[in-house]
C-alpha cells in the first residue's frame, strides 16, 4: 500500500504514505457495544474526516487504529500491518493528537515536543531545537517552550499537543477534535496545516472533528459514525445535500425556539 | 478463586516488566540524566528520615538490651546486639519500609496519573516503552542507593545505641567499650548480607510500585486505590522477603 513517496516537512528523507484499512471492526467494553462491524479504508495520502455525535466511538476507532485498543471482532491494518502489534508501530511513524492532549505533565512544553526525536535520536540537539522551535512558532507557541503544561489553556494544550505531532514527522497523522477548542483563526491554520501536510508532504491524516468547515473544506472522503455504526460515507460535496436524515439533521441542525429539543423530551 | 488470579496475574505482569525493563538496559547511558535525578530523588526523600529512625531504633536496642541485659550481668555486650540487629535486620528492613513509603507510594501516583491521563498511552504510540523510560532508570538507582541508604541506618542506628549506652544511668557504658565489642562479635559478611537483603527490598519495592502504577485503570480516584495498594503490597512483600533472604544467607 505505498504511493508516491513522502518528503518530511523537516528533514526531507522519503518515506512512503501509507493507508489504513478496517475491516468490521466490532468493539464491546464488557457488554456494552460501542463499535459495530465498522469497515473502511483511509487511502495513502488522503485525508479522511470522521463524525459523529458525542458518544458514538470516534475516540475509541482511532485507538483502535494506533494500536491502544485491540478488536473484538474484525481487523484493523495499517500499512498492512496489523495495527495491535506492536512491530507496527516500529515501522510505522503514526502520531495521535489525543482528545484531553495527554501531554507529559513533568515536562516542559519545549522537552514535550522534543522527547520523540531525542529518544528515536533522529537528529543532534541543535537540530531537534529547530525542528521544536519551528513547530512551535507555526501554531503561535513560542511563548510557553519552557512553561509546564498545567500553567496552559485548555486550547494552548491542544495546539501543543498538535505540534507534539507535527515534530514526530508522522507518516500516518490523527487527530482527536483538534479545533473544538480554539478560536476560528486557529482552527484554520490547523486546517490548513493538515492540508499542506498533505498537499507538500503526502501525510495521510484522520481527523475526528465536529467543525463542519474543516470537513467539507479540506476532507477527501468524510464518514459519519453514529451509535457506533458508520451510516455515512462519501465526499464532501454528497454531504452538502444528504439524503440519510439522520445525518441531514445531524449535520444541519435546525434551532428552532418555538419548538426546541429538550421540549420533545419531557412529551 | 479470584484473588489468587489477581495475585498471579501482579506477579506474572510484574515478571514480564521486569524483563521488559532489562531488556532496555544498553540505554542506560544515554538515559543517565533520569538515573541521576531518580538517583536524587531517591536518596533525598529517604534519607534524612531513614536517618532520624534508625537513631531512634538504635536507641530503643540499646536500652531494651540494656534493662534485660544487666538482670545477669551482660550489659558490657550492648554493643554487638545493638550492631548486629541494625546490620543483619533493622538497618535494611528499616531502610525499606521508609522507601515503601516514600518513594514506592511517589512512584505509584506518578504513574498511574500517567496511566489515567492517557500520558502512557501517548509514550505507547510514539514507540517510546514506558518500561524503557519510566522504569529501568528507577530501577537501576534504587541498586544504587539502596545500599548506601542501610549502610547509613546501620551507622546511624550504632551511633544512636552508643549516645543511649553512655547516658542512661542503669547502664552506663563508654563509647569505646561498645564499639570494641561491636566490632568484636561482628563480622564483614554481617553488613554484607544486610546490603544484600536491602538491595532485593529495594528492588522489589520499586518493581512492584512501577507495575502497580502502570496497571491502574479508571479515574482519580483509582490512582489513590493504586498508592495504597502499592504500600501495602510492598510492606507485605518486604517482611516475606525478608524470611527467605534470611533463610538464604544463613
Ligand atoms: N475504556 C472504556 N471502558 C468502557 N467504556 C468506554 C471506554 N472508552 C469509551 N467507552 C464508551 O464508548 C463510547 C464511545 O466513546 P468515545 O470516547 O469513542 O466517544 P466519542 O465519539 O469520541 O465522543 P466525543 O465526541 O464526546 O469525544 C462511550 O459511550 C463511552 O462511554
Ligand atoms: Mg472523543
Amino acid at each position: 500500500m505505498t504511493c508516491s513517496p513522502t518528503r518530511n516537512p523537516f528533514t526531507h528523507t522519503e518515506t512512503a504514505a501509507v493507508g489504513v484499512a478496517i475491516e468490521g471492526l466490532s468493539k464491546n467494553f464488557g457488554c456494552f457495544e460501542v463499535l459495530k462491524n465498522v469497515t473502511f479504508s483511509v487511502e495513502p495520502g488522503e485525508i479522511f474526516v470522521l463524525m459523529g455525535p458525542s458518544g458514538s466511538g470516534k475516540s475509541v476507532l482511532l485507538k483502535h487504529i494506533v494500536g491502544l485498543e485491540k478488536p473484538t471482532a474484525g481487523r484493523v491494518t495499517v500499512d498492512g500491518r496489523d495495527a495491535s502489534s506492536e512491530t507496527t508501530r516500529e515501522q510505522v511513524r503514526l502520531a495521535l493528537v489525543f482528545q484531553s492532549g495527554a501531554l507529559f505533565n513533568s515536562l516542559s512544553v519545549y522537552d514535550n515536543l522534543a522527547l520523540y526525536p531525542r529518544e528515536h535520536q533522529v537528529a543532534d540537539e541543535a537540530a531537534i531545537r529547530e525542528k521544536v522551535m519551528r513547530a512551535l512558532q507555526i501554531l503561535s507557541l513560542e511563548g510557553t517552550a519552557h512553561k509546564s503544561p498545567s500553567e496552559l489553556s485548555g486550547g494552548m494544550k491542544k495546539r501543543v499537543a498538535i505540534a507534539r505531532g507535527l515534530v514526530m514527522e508522522p507518516q500516518l497523522m490523527l487527530y482527536d477534535e483538534p479545533t473544538s477548542e480554539l478560536d476560528p483563526v486557529m482552527s484554520a491554520t490547523i486546517t490548513e496545516i493538515i492540508a499542506t501536510l498533505k498537499d507538500e508532504y503526502h501525510v495521510t491524516s484522520i481527523v475526528v472533528s465536529h467543525d463542519r468547515e474543516l470537513a467539507l473544506g479540506i476532507a477527501d472522503r468524510v464518514g459519519i459514525l453514529m451509535g457506533g455504526e458508520l451510516v455515512s460515507l462519501g465526499t464532501p460535496a454528497e454531504l452538502r445535500a444528504p439524503k440519510d436524515p439522520r445525518v441531514a439533521e445531524f449535520l444541519y441542525p435546525k434551532i428552532d425556539l418555538k419548538n426546541p429539543r429538550f421540549k420533545k423530551l419531557e412529551t | 478463586m479470584n484473588q489468587l488470579t489477581a495475585i498471579l496475574e501482579g506477579i506474572g505482569s510484574t515478571l514480564q516488566l521486569l524483563f521488559r525493563a532489562v531488556s532496555y538496559t544498553p540505554s542506560l547511558w544515554r538515559q543517565r540524566a533520569r538515573f541521576i535525578e531518580q538517583c536524587y530523588l531517591i536518596g533525598y526523600t529517604t534519607l534524612p528520615i531513614v536517618a532520624i529512625l534508625s537513631f531512634f531504633i538504635g536507641s530503643v536496642l540499646a536500652l531494651q538490651a540494656g534493662y534485660s541485659m544487666s538482670n545477669f550481668g551482660a550489659k558490657q555486650f550492648i554493643g554487638s546486639l545493638v550492631g548486629l540487629s541494625m546490620a543483619r535486620e533493622l538497618g535494611p528492613v528499616m531502610a525499606a519500609i521508609l522507601l515503601a513509603g516514600r518513594v514506592g507510594s511517589a512512584i505509584a501516583a506518578e504513574l498511574a496519573s500517567m496511566k489515567v491521563y492517557q500520558e502512557i498511552d501517548a509514550l505507547e504510540t510514539m514507540n517510546i516503552p514506558p518500561a524503557k523510560i519510566l522504569v529501568l532508570p528507577r530501577l537501576a538507582a534504587v541498586l544504587v542507593m539502596m545500599p548506601v541508604l542501610a549502610i547509613i541506618a546501620d551507622l546511624v542506628g550504632w551511633f544512636g545505641g552508643a549516645i543511649i549506652s553512655k547516658y542512661t544511668q542503669s547502664i552506663a557504658i563508654e563509647p569505646e567499650a561498645y564499639f570494641s565489642v561491636l566490632r568484636r562479635f561482628m563480622v564483614f559478611k554481617d553488613v554484607l548480607n544486610g546490603l544484600i537483603k536491602a538491595e532485593v527490598f529495594g528492588f522489589a519495592i520499586v518493581l512492584v510500585c512501577c507495575n502497580i502504577g502502570l496497571n491502574t485503570r479508571g479515574g482519580p480516584r483509582e490512582i489513590g486505590a493504586a498508592v495504597t495498594r502499592a504500600v501495602v503490597v510492598s510492606l507485605i512483600l518486604i517482611l516475606v522477603l525478608d524470611y527467605f533472604v534470611t533463610k538464604a544467607l544463613m
